[in-house]
């Protein structure tokens, strides 16, 4: 995932072996239980390559469980994950990380005490190698790949207009920029699959608005194959290619997002029925 | 107007990663440096070096190494007084197994036997954090001080139980010993402690002091953006406990001159969390800070009273320094919990936009 052209704005992680429009993540009868809790139940969809692909449902369906099965925090006790045509039961989070897959949180989980600079930059962590030597002395390799480094990462403050709280710790940052800062420590791993939990949860129009404009942007001009998980259905009708609905830890719906809003089962998933 | 930073343009990230972006800073250190090297040396009497300026010195090396694994790891560690006894002992072993040995080498290597069995303590730290990681380290202050009173190797069998320090030259100048001017003593330490402080501010502010960072700020994410979490805890184990270590060495060879097991007890570990605290986490110019407060109170309350024609009875000095420290600990906790340094940093910011208000 090293192969970029110098300069170019949008650095695409279109290496990963997978052509545009074929399957980047496959989820098949995957189920994941805490003790006596389903938190999943033989849920199968796939990911292709280039989409926006959206997870909804109602509180408790499920989602956030889904996410943390595809990076790697949760392993599932059934079903399978493939990830570019590799299979995969059991692995750890940062082995994730660099197998392509980057996320956000339902809750801003940045490193407080560290400024917006460094938080992106440590996204980078995972494309950075120079040995212990080098960087005792912050001199030779270690001193060019915190350059290089640095600048793809200005590259994303450019892109989310972030440039003015650079120096600044995310702690003391509004919750709308941190969502921002966020997004840009995600983009700075180079994702090939990029999962956003609530990317826009307690944001106001116009934050939901700039969002919103990441969002496309990312996946059209970084090529980034994006999931995420959303509340507003406005938002995830006007965004995302295809959706996919949970309830109650099983799949009730999955399609088009014109498909889904006109299903049954999901108006009577949202709305509730008379039982 | 004295720290005027504008005009200073970086046209470069280099410039901009410069170790000190705003010029004034650069002179101030180099201030720093020229009273270290030069000033001090032809003015301070053998009085002020063996009470003032070594233990500061050393005190602060000690306590940037701690800073290293809880400032900046996040990882809580009690442990300190043992690991500089680790250090200290292993350089006694090396010094009387290989007697020709550099005194230098010897305690830069004496520093990697402390990092290793700093290792070994801070696995638990894979499992467990904060309090529960600061009690599993206590077991390590509490089993290594044991050691050293029990195996008699470690102490050579001496009778007394405690290490001695020979006299140590190299090149004809001794450095270590009860010969050894101070002034050769504070050069070797003032020396040891530059180099490995710029080592650690290099190591700080890159790749792997932002992982550190990330690991303290939160662990969970900092797994979740590719940080492998065992390498980070351990690296900094491993750091953390070398510069202990250099610093133990340090403090019986060039300081104190004879060691028994229970110098290293717990008192000296919190001696040095102390200095940590009130310096501040997740700083390095904050242990230096921390080290002149910490060494330079007693000297003072014994000092001013008596200047004023008010002598105190030891006892009192050792009282009032007890309970004035303890009353600042518990103040920099409750008003600023990022100690002196950031004193140092909000002075800096106003300085740099003095006169106006914002």
């Amino acid at each position: 995932m090293n192969a970029h052209a110098a300069g170019s704005q949008f650095t695409a992680a279109d290496d990963d072996g997978v052509a545009k429009g074929d399957t980047l993540l496959e989820v098949k009868n995957v189920s994941l239980s805490f003790g006596g809790v389903k938190a999943i139940t033989n849920i199968s969809f796939d990911v292709k390559k280039g989409e926006i692909r959206a997870i909804i449902g109602p509180n408790g369906a499920g989602k956030t469980s889904m996410l943390n099965v595809i990076n790697g925090f949760y392993t599932p006790q059934e079903g399978t994950i493939t990830f570019r045509g590799q299979q995969r039961r059991a692995m750890k989070p940062h082995h994730a990380v660099r197998q392509g897959i980057a996320r956000t949180f339902q809750n801003v989980a940045l490193f407080k005490g560290m400024t917006t600079l460094d938080n992106i930059m440590a996204g980078r962590s995972v494309h950075m190698k120079s040995n212990i030597g080098w960087q005792m002395l912050w001199h030779g390799p270690a001193l060019a790949e915190e350059i290089e480094h640095r600048e793809k990462v200005e590259e994303i403050i450019d892109f989310l207009e972030i440039e003015h709280i650079r120096r600044t710790p995310v702690g003391k940052l509004p919750y709308g920029l941190q969502k921002r800062v966020e997004l840009g420590r995600a983009l700075a791993m180079e994702p090939s699959l990029l999962l956003l939990d609530e990317p826009m949860a307690g944001m106001n129009l116009e934050e939901k608005e700039d969002m919103s404009r990441f969002i496309i942007d990312v996946n059209q001009q970084r090529g980034t194959t994006i999931a995420l998980i959303e509340h507003d259905m406005g938002v995830v009708m006007d965004l995302s290619d295809r959706v996919v609905v949970l309830d109650y830890g099983k799949k009730i719906a999955d399609g088009a997002p014109d498909e889904v809003k006109n299903d049954q089962s999901v108006i009577d998933a949202y709305l509730g029925v008379a039982h | 107007m004295l720290y005027r930073v504008a005009g200073q343009y970086k046209t470069s990230y280099k410039a901009d990663f410069a170790l000190f972006p705003v010029r004034q800073d650069a002179w101030l250190l180099a201030f720093i440096l020229v009273l270290a090297f030069v000033v001090f040396p032809m003015t301070a009497s053998e009085f002020v070096f063996r009470t003032l300026l070594i233990p500061v010195l050393i005190y602060s090396l000690a306590a940037l190494g701690l800073n290293i694994l809880t400032g900046y790891a996040g990882q809580l560690s009690l442990g300190t007084g043992a690991f500089m006894g680790v250090g200290a002992y292993a350089c006694y072993k090396l010094m009387t197994i290989f007697p020709g040995l550099n005194l230098l080498a010897a305690v830069l290597m004496s520093g990697f036997v402390s990092a290793a069995i700093g290792v070994a303590f801070g696995l638990p730290s894979l499992r467990i954090k904060g309090f529960y990681l600061a009690i599993a380290t206590l077991a390590a202050q509490f089993f290594l001080v044991w050691l050293f009173q029990k195996w008699g190797w470690l102490y050579n069998y001496s009778a007394s139980g405690a290490i001695q320090v020979p006299n140590i030259s190299i090149l004809g100048f001794t450095f270590a010993g009860p010969t050894a001017p101070a002034i050769n003593q504070y050069f070797f330490v003032l020396c040891t402690v530059t180099l490995i402080t710029f080592v650690a501010i290099n190591l700080t502010r890159g790749r792997i002091g932002r992982q550190w960072k990330a690991v303290r700020d939160m662990d969970i994410a900092a797994e979740l953006v590719g940080i492998n979490l065992m390498k980070a805890k351990l690296l900094a184990f491993f750091v953390s406990s070398y510069i202990i270590g250099v610093a133990g060495a340090l403090f019986v060879f060039l300081w104190r001159g004879a060691a028994e097991a229970n110098l290293f007890d717990i008192p000296l570990s919190f001696r040095v969390l102390f200095i940590a605290i009130i310096g501040g986490l997740g700083s390095i110019l904050g242990n230096y800070l921390g080290a002149i407060l910490i060494v330079a109170l007693p000297v003072i309350i014994s000092g001013v009273p008596a200047a004023l024609g008010l002598p105190l009875t030891p006892a009192t000095v050792d009282h009032l320094n007890i309970m004035i420290i303890g009353a600042l600990i518990i103040l920099f906790l409750i008003l600023e919990p990022h100690g002196l340094a950031r004193l140092w940093a909000v002075a800096r910011e106003k300085l740099i936009i003095w006169p106006f208000p914002h």
